[in-house]
């Protein structure tokens, strides 16, 4: 009796230890595979910030030690990045684009939103079905239709050009919709009971918790406006009014000046890298939001 | 009901007043009227315009088009180059689904383990998802650089066969292809992790208790139940890179070499841009939007699916 409860306990301190070293190798495999996952990432960026310091004699050289160390370590290709195209310009052309774009999109997917998910109204369903619908339509089928009308304006080569194609994001209402239907009405109609307006009780009741639909719709619509590239490739043909993304394509030639291409690469994803840094949490949790836009 | 025997004036208002009658109507349609103009202007007129001109001849330098009845259309079909491009449509979209399929789902198990550091991790896949597809093709298109590559060097170091990858017209496809789908696979992952968090442990847990290995829980729990998230990313896998490809083919290959490369949305871009035929760009359009329009469809019956499961 007692000694096979000795063996039991034997037995059982075995299987534990090996049950931990099992879960040590386990964890190990696991660990290594997201490193390596984490090198496929990553090391493509540390080559680009490689190159963009890079002098020419290294960038055009054969062997690999040579190439992956620089025999000297030259600023100038930001300098010269910075100098020789209008590289500031264009960062400030798509600042301005994105904030304009953001700004309309967020006032517009509010009021939709709320609208949608508070307010009952004539063909209200119909109308968000609609809106749905056209999420589905891709840039592609508007794309000539609305170029048109862009000249018609008279906006071609210009930012509000640009702008005027993302003023509204359908997904934005939807998402602020399905946000706000999620909202406990009885703050709203305590309000509504003490006479505030519709607008009133949106501004200073909805929309103060609403402000993690408002983040992430802010960032999707903001990097989407950043990245944009084929509407601005459309409208613009002036270096002076080209968005970052269209830029970096123009330096291309065939005499690809890498050096300073790769430099102005690097600047052109610095914002939105400081943005995800900081921001990390929003933007993942817009995907999760609508399952659609990223 | 009662309708039919009232004065012509009251009934107008009793009319307007469901418009307009109560507060809540009011602010509804002032709150809406924003979008609802521009969906006129940028969604509704354009669908419908690009449909006329499918049936037309226009360059922006023509005074007007001209119609042509269904040719767009038939040169549109009986085309070898759009044949090509279509299937290259399918082989982009088809290649992008493997590779960011199996490396999201990978990825994601591995950071469902939660281990320390997880979170840093899943920050690290998702940040090519935040770099514009334009920077993702001009940083691949250095590193798979025919003479300089960093790729090659080591290739032709190893003395293996050092291909000119987006130069070489076999190549250029799987080049293309594994450079969109690097950048895709973080958001995959993402959309992954929340479905495997919607996988209950306990089931796992009683699996592993009728003694299935890890690789039978895998196969008989988890798949199953990561079912609905699958079928949202490969419907979302197809709708994305149909549309997006655009950046990346752009960039590395401008569709070439000779056509190897080119996808239908870059094949719009050039017949409406560059060769400013209008007509067959929507005729074209109208194909892509077909596709797509499919596509959507199947994700929203999933995602109504989806929305009952969880």
């Amino acid at each position: 009796m007692a000694t096979s409860t000795a063996t039991r306990t034997v037995e059982a301190a075995r299987s534990r230890a090996w049950a931990r070293r099992r879960r040590w190798l386990e964890d190990g495999a696991v660990y290594a595979f997201l490193i390596v996952g984490a090198l496929a990432v990553g090391l493509p960026y540390i080559w680009m910030i490689i190159t963009s310091l890079k002098p020419d004699q290294d960038i055009f050289r054969v062997g690999i030690l040579e190439s992956v160390v620089p025999s000297s370590i030259r600023w100038e290709n930001y300098l010269e990045a910075w100098t020789d195209y209008p590289l500031g310009r264009w960062l400030a052309n798509t600042l301005i684009v994105a904030a304009a774009e953001t700004t309309s999109v967020l006032i517009t997917s509010i009021l939709a939103g709320y609208a949608f998910a508070r307010l009952k109204f004539w063909g209200r369903d119909i109308l968000f079905y609609c809106y749905l619908g056209a999420m589905m339509v891709p840039i592609q089928v508007t794309l000539i239709p609305s170029f048109i009308i862009v000249r018609n304006l008279g906006m071609l080569n210009s930012l509000q050009g640009i702008a005027v194609l993302h003023l509204v994001q359908f997904y934005g209402v939807f998402l602020m919709r399905q946000f706000m239907l999620n909202i406990p009405s009885e703050l709203e109609d305590a309000a509504r009971i003490d006479g505030c307006s519709w607008l009133r009780v949106l501004a200073q009741i909805i929309l103060p918790v609403s402000m993690p639909a408002v983040a992430a719709l802010s960032i999707l619509a903001f990097t989407g406006a950043w990245n944009n590239f084929l509407w601005p490739l459309v409208v613009i043909n002036k270096p002076d009014i080209m968005t970052i993304v269209v830029g970096l394509t123009s330096m291309k030639s065939d005499v690809t000046p890498w050096g300073q291409l790769m430099a102005a690469t690097t600047i052109s994803a610095l914002p939105l890298t400081i943005l995800y840094v900081t921001f990390q949490r929003f933007f993942t949790q817009g995907i999760v939001m609508t399952g659609i836009k990223g | 009901m009662m309708g039919t025997t009232e004065p012509t004036a009251q009934r107008t208002r009793k009319g307007l007043s469901r418009f307009f009658g109560n507060e809540q109507a009011r602010y509804g349609v002032m709150f809406v009227l924003p979008s609802l103009v521009f969906f006129c202007i940028f969604i509704v007129w354009p669908v419908a315009y690009s449909f006329y001109l499918g049936f037309y001849d226009w360059s922006p330098l023509d005074p007007a088009p001209v119609p042509v009845g269904l040719a767009n259309y038939q040169e549109l079909l009986s085309s070898a180059t759009f044949l090509r491009i279509i299937l290259n449509t399918a082989v982009f979209t088809g290649g992008v689904l493997v590779v960011t399929l199996v490396g999201a789902i990978a990825l994601a198990l591995a950071l469902n383990k939660g281990l320390r550091g997880t979170g840093l991790f899943r920050g690290v896949y998702y940040s090519p998802v935040v770099t514009s597809l334009v920077a993702t093709g001009v940083i691949w298109l250095w590193i798979l650089d025919p003479q300089y590559g960093i790729v090659n060097q080591v290739l032709r170091a190893l003395s293996l066969p050092a291909p000119g990858w987006a130069a070489d017209s076999l190549w250029a496809m799987p080049t293309v292809i594994l450079t969109f789908g690097w950048r895709e696979v973080g958001y995959f992952t993402v959309i992954y992790l929340a479905g495997l968090q919607g996988v209950p442990e306990e089931l796992k847990e009683a699996a592993r208790i009728d003694g299935c290995g890890a690789l039978s829980v895998f196969r008989h729990v988890t798949i199953p139940l990561l079912m609905p998230t699958t079928l949202l990313v490969m419907v979302l896998s197809v709708v994305r890179s149909t549309q997006n490809a655009f950046g990346v083919v752009y960039v590395m290959t401008s569709g070439g070499p000779v056509n190897a490369t080119n996808v239908i949305v870059l094949y719009l871009y050039q017949q409406a841009f560059q060769f400013y035929r209008m007509g067959y760009a929507s005729a074209v359009a109208y194909v892509l939007f077909a596709f797509i329009f499919i596509a959507t469809l199947v994700q929203f019956r999933l995602m109504g699916r989806r929305t009952e499961i969880y």
